[in-house]
């Protein structure tokens, strides 16, 4: 797959360092494990983190080390979550996202939103802010130009769309911040599906009725 | 409204609200030698290897205070943070095996597994930031010689790098890496705009990625 599209790289920066916030992580997640280039970018970036942990004054820490010659030590407990390697291959979906929606996109439980606009919300952990969904268009259809109120970044996952900045088309990625404003067209042929996260500041509501509004005249 | 920042670790008292800031230059993070690097490499070896509890309490001694440390920097109180150091070490005693240095130093690695917990614990959200690329999925393989050797000069490289960036550069590093803020945080801590966080930010991947882009690996 050849990705024309990447993350800003204050985004890639900001994901090694584990100081994204949770819903644009995601996506960054789903298009590393689609992009060989910029999972080479986030491991010499986790680099620096190590140099910088190296570098720090410790703390006093008052235990010992835990009693590993202990067996209920190893007990380990099984983690539930989805490993979000990049290595696992599953179809269409990426591995961080099966866990959460499935291998099959087309099979995901679709809402419509609009005439020929459809979206799955995923969720996001209780503390962290922001909005994570999964967004379908029909072929050919032209969003209403729209601003961000804060960093969108959308992964295309299927098909493709256009705007002012070129054609996205699979593993590709768009890092938009709240300066932009750009009104795509989802290819007229298969249309496209993607994965949106968006931080917004606390000031910014409802930016999906915001953009539905002159599609659906709410 | 007045906010007074005063951190004894960084050496930095900043004092900001609107039309004032005094910012006096915090000390440098300086990491310690690679030489580290090999010896620790090779005690994660002994506890993979031979379930070596010896050699677990001296990676215990050496990391537990840095990442007591790690944990305070994103607000944990010393107990929690101590708790998480612990943690963090028993991840590295149960995953042991799974760590192979040609994927990124020791330190790097252990950064990769705090990183994650801390977001999980202290933001309470899920880590989407995958392990570097193959800890988690695959055991180590032997290391081809020529790779070994390229991601040895990585490390000194990234060190350097970091070393040398300028001061409102590293800064900003420091403060996404070690301190865990997102972009918006960081244009709050800083009282500077979130365009100039950003640009320098930018500025600072580009210098360090200049450090390392011809090594193969990248």
């Amino acid at each position: 797959m050849t990705v024309h599209h990447h993350p800003d790289p204050a985004t890639l920066m900001s994901y090694a360092a584990g100081s994204l916030p949770e819903a644009l992580a995601a996506v960054v997640s789903c298009h590393i494990a689609m992009c060989l280039e910029c999972r080479a970018e986030v491991n010499w970036l986790e680099e620096a983190g190590g140099a910088l942990l190296d570098g720090l004054d410790g703390e006093r820490v008052t235990s010992g080390a835990p009693d590993v010659g202990d067996a209920s030590a190893l007990a380990v407990r099984a983690d539930p979550r989805p490993r979000s390697s990049a290595s696992v291959p599953s179809g269409d979906v990426p591995a961080p996202l099966v866990a959460l929606v499935g291998t099959d996109l087309h099979a995901v439980k679709w809402r419509r939103l609009a005439p020929g606009l459809w979206h799955k919300k995923l969720p996001l952990s209780k503390a962290g802010g922001g909005d994570l969904r999964l967004i379908k268009v029909a072929p050919g259809l032209k969003l209403p130009e729209h601003g961000h109120g804060g960093q969108e970044l959308t992964l295309l996952l299927d098909g493709a769309y256009s705007d002012c900045f070129g054609r996205y088309g699979r593993g590709d990625i768009a890092d938009l911040d709240e300066e932009v404003e750009h009104q795509p067209i989802a290819d007229p042929e298969v249309g496209c599906i993607c994965l949106i996260g968006i931080v917004k500041p606390s000031r910014y509501k409802g930016w999906m009725a915001r953009l539905l509004q002159p599609i659906v005249g709410v | 409204m007045l906010t007074l920042v005063h951190d004894d670790r960084l050496g930095s008292c900043q004092i900001s609200r609107p039309g004032v800031r005094i910012r006096r230059e915090s000390k440098r993070i300086m990491p310690v030698s690679t030489s580290a690097s090999a010896a620790d490499a090779d005690l994660i070896r002994r506890v993979a290897a031979a379930r070596d509890g010896e050699a677990f309490a001296e990676l215990f001694r050496t990391y537990a205070p840095r990442l007591k440390s790690y944990m305070m920097r994103k607000g944990a109180d010393p107990t929690t943070a101590e708790e998480l150091a612990q943690e963090t070490l028993l991840a590295v005693w149960r995953k042991a095996r799974l760590y192979s240095d040609t994927k990124g130093s020791p330190t790097t690695w252990i950064f990769t597994i705090a990183r994650n917990l801390r977001i999980d614990r202290l933001r309470r959200e899920t880590p989407w930031q995958a392990l570097p690329e193959g800890h988690d999925e695959t055991p180590s393989d032997d290391i081809p010689p020529d790779e070994a050797v390229d991601l040895d000069v990585r490390r000194t490289r990234i060190r350097k790098a970091l070393a040398t960036l300028p001061a409102e550069q590293h800064e900003i590093v420091v403060l996404a890496f070690v301190d865990g803020l997102s972009h918006n945080e960081i244009s709050d801590r800083l009282g500077l705009p979130l365009g100039t966080v950003k640009s320098r930010m930018r500025l600072a991947y580009g210098k360090m990625r200049g450090f390392v882009e011809d090594l193969k690996e990248l």
